[in-house]
């Protein structure tokens, strides 16, 4: 093993060349490994995204970079585009790429505590992508049953037309799940028991936090739909009932075992995203984190509230009214504890001096946007509301408002803000705020016609509108244009984002240990951090939100400063 | 070598058994999302009771004592090594697997006596339950026998002592869930 403790850090061997980048079980280099993984895999999810919205604005043109589309195509495309930005996306960048890199840096160790079992874990991530992309490739082509996957559909491929392409994309799903929990233990076990001395439980930074409640909502949210994996894949391959009506099974089984795990899932990828816009706030807000304390049991009691709503997702599936009743509830109740953060947020930049750099920028667009995410989804958790606007486009621009700040807007701020951290070099600010410019207004713009074509009642999942004549009328498909060369806007300026990131790593201007006059122990260390993090590893003195303390010349006092 | 994270224990808790733990704490939702749906679909249909019935109870019965007596010589070897005597614990080990190995024995003679019967895993739910949730806790047995040489032989040279008792927490939970699948699928009829 290459690990060894600092003290003999002269001494010890670190790998060199390839090896380094592909067989490290050093942290940084896996968290490198998911960040690269999750963005070619959004580039991916993007085009997909990018074939399926030319279809559906201009149906049976000759996209470029596809062709024709087919209606299985469609679906196919649909499907894997879900999967891979929750799954390959929003999962592997906030948690485990910012997890991995961040966790020792913040609580001041020199690497997990199973560096090995780390390394692991990104070995089967990366089997997944590899079974997930191939599925694109077997005869029948790739899964298209929605991320979903609701059986019968899902169950037989005499309905859904892709016996290779069904069952590897829930083995693709399930080994990504194995690769979580793997990482999951991870970064419990070392936030727990690997804190630097001094730092005590309201020391700890709350990304740290937010991403360790992420993995334990998510490790105990997901062992039904593992099982129930178990069980779809016997219905596929060996022919079993388990969800199959004629044969004595429950096809609504299905549906709660997705969303028992699906709608934690929501709060999984959620809490990283505000871990991050609350440390980029408190920095470039030069003030101490309003409300640290009350944050953090909110957020455990949202974590344990997010168990409670997961029957909200299937209100038109049969259930028992009785039962819509009560998860009308609890999905209401479930807005206050986010309110209460989203809030906390707000608050912390009262009376601060703001600095509008682009990691702030896209910090506070994530507030602003989720919040928007957030409010249509109050319509949404209402029973009574719920089936009308079910499966229609107001549900996908509800979950795209929520999603897109979280997956897309928390993983830009949390990059654009670490760079420095990670590649040793700044990025360029009038690109990035290029970026920002060109990615947030076309995003709104994207989605509020689709609000609008929701509640005028547009279904979601057909390939073609020129089948239904009430749906393919001049104005909705005026909308479905705008939409779609919005769209063709946004992933335009995504190309801004690229050159500046690899151009930056290159030949940007050199960073400081401490650009951002940040308190947490990251920024105590050398950007990049060497192999071990710290030549001395640092103790802690104080919680990492000390800004702007009267009576202190500098407005920053770092964790690790002896007071 | 280890990195100084793993050296470190801010909870008191060691850290291997402390991420054991978590195992199990993913491993217990796995298997009660299978028990659930197995436990609601049963109450929903009386008629299982008739297929439960072809469950033969004594074989069931013969592999739980088997799966608890390991147990014991797990427990055994865990205060052999807390005691430092490596060589007894890694011999208590082989105990513990040659219980798991017999368990799996049985268990590949019973399902091929029940698959020449014509009980199939697709002949009926209740089979299918029945393979899919005692398969699942065989493969458990099976991953826990193959760790538990790993252990056994580094524990014979007196190296990572403290594995006996993550392998033995391990082992314990792989038998509290046969505990639950042997009255829901022998006993229940």
């Amino acid at each position: 093993m290459a690990e060894s403790a600092p003290a003999t850090h002269d001494d010890h061997h670190e790998p060199s060349g390839l090896i380094k980048y592909i067989w490290s079980t050093d942290h940084k280099i896996i968290g490198m490994q998911y960040l690269f993984t999750g963005m070619f895999m959004a580039l991916v999810g993007g085009f997909f995204a990018y074939a399926f919205r030319m279809q559906l604005a201009f149906p049976g043109v000759d996209i470029p970079g596809w062709g024709t589309m087919t209606p299985p195509d469609y679906n196919a495309l649909v499907t894997n585009h879900g999967t891979i930005m929750i799954f390959w996306v929003a999962m592997p960048v906030l948690i485990a790429a910012f997890g991995n890199f961040l966790i020792p840096l913040m609580i001041g160790c020199d690497d997990m505590v199973f560096p090995r079992l780390n390394r692991l874990s990104y070995q089967v991530f990366l089997l997944s992508t590899i079974i997930l992309l191939a599925s694109f490739f077997v005869p029948g082509g790739a899964f298209g049953g929605a991320w979903t996957a609701y059986p019968p559909l899902s169950a037989q491929s005499t309905y859904n037309l892709t016996p290779w392409g069904a069952p590897l994309w829930l083995l693709a799903v399930a080994l990504e799940f194995a690769a979580f929990l793997m990482g999951g233990i991870n970064f419990i076990t070392t936030t727990m028991n690997s804190r630097a001395p001094g730092m005590k439980m309201h020391d700890i930074p709350l990304v740290v936090w937010m991403i360790v409640l992420a993995s334990i909502i998510f490790m105990l949210s997901v062992g039904p739909l593992f099982a129930g994996a178990i069980m779809l894949f016997f219905d596929q391959v060996l022919g079993t009932g388990f969800f199959d009506p004629n044969r004595g099974g429950d096809p609504v089984l299905w549906q709660h075992m997705f969303w028992f795990f699906g709608h934690p899932e929501v709060y999984v990828v959620l809490l990283p995203a505000m871990g991050i816009v609350a440390e980029i706030i408190t920095v470039f807000a030069r003030k101490k984190f309003f409300a640290y304390t009350p944050v953090l049991y909110t957020t455990f009691a949202a974590g344990v509230a997010s168990f409670t709503v997961w029957a909200h997702h299937q209100f038109i599936a049969g259930i028992d009214p009785r039962m819509a009743h009560i998860f009308t509830v609890t999905t209401l109740l479930i807005s206050v504890p986010i309110a209460v953060i989203v809030f906390c947020s707000i608050a912390t930049l009262y009376g601060g001096s703001i600095r509008f750099k682009t990691p702030m920028l896209w910090a506070l667009s994530f507030i602003f946007e989720f919040l928007l995410g957030g409010v249509t989804g109050i319509y949404l958790g209402a029973a009574g509301a719920d089936v009308y606007f079910h499966d229609s486009y107001f549900v996908l621009a509800h979950f795209h408002y929520t999603f897109f700040p979280i997956a897309i807007i928390g993983t830009f701020a949390a990059i654009t803000y670490w760079f420095p951290k990670m590649f040793g070099r700044h990025m360029n600010e009038t690109l990035g705020k290029i970026h920002f410019v060109g990615t947030i207004i076309p995003f709104n713009l994207i989605f509020i016609p689709l609000f609008i074509l929701g509640l005028a009642g547009q279904h979601r999942r057909i390939y073609s509108f020129s089948l239904f004549p009430d749906l393919a009328k001049p104005e909705f498909q005026d909308l479905r244009v705008f939409a779609t060369v919005s769209l063709l806007v946004m992933l335009a300026f995504q190309f801004v984002f690229l050159f500046n990131f690899f151009s930056s790593m290159i030949k940007g201007r050199k960073a400081e240990k401490n650009p951002y006059d940040a308190n947490t122990l990251e920024w105590t260390t050398e950007s990049p951090p060497p192999h071990g993090n710290w030549s001395e590893l640092p103790s802690v003195y104080r919680g990492p939100y000390e800004y702007s303390v009267p009576g202190r010349a500098d407005d920053f006092w770092p964790q690790n400063e002896p007071s | 070598m280890r990195p100084v994270a793993n050296t470190r224990s801010a909870t008191g808790i060691p850290t291997a058994r402390l991420a054991v733990w978590w195992l199990i704490a993913s491993e217990i939702v796995i298997f009660g999302g299978l028990l659930a749906s197995y436990i609601m679909h049963r109450l929903a249909h009386d008629a299982w009771s008739q297929q439960a019935a072809y469950t033969n109870t004594w074989i069931g019965a013969f592999n739980t004592l088997v799966l608890l007596s390991s147990s014991l010589s797990a427990v055994l070897g865990h205060k052999a090594a807390d005691e430092g005597n490596g060589q007894k614990a890694a011999k208590m080990l082989y105990f513990t697997m040659l219980g798991g190995v017999t368990f799996l024995v049985v268990k590949a003679f019973e399902w091929t006596s029940e698959i020449q019967h014509g009980f199939t895993i697709t002949s009926n739910t209740f089979w299918s339950f029945y393979y899919s949730a005692a398969g699942l806790h065989a493969m458990h047995v099976l991953a826990g026998v193959i760790v538990m040489g790993i252990v056994a032989a580094t524990a014979k040279k007196n190296e990572e002592l403290h594995r006996v008792e993550l392998i033995g927490l391990y082992w314990h939970f792989v038998d509290v869930v046969w505990i639950f699948l042997f009255p829901l699928l022998y006993i229940a009829k």
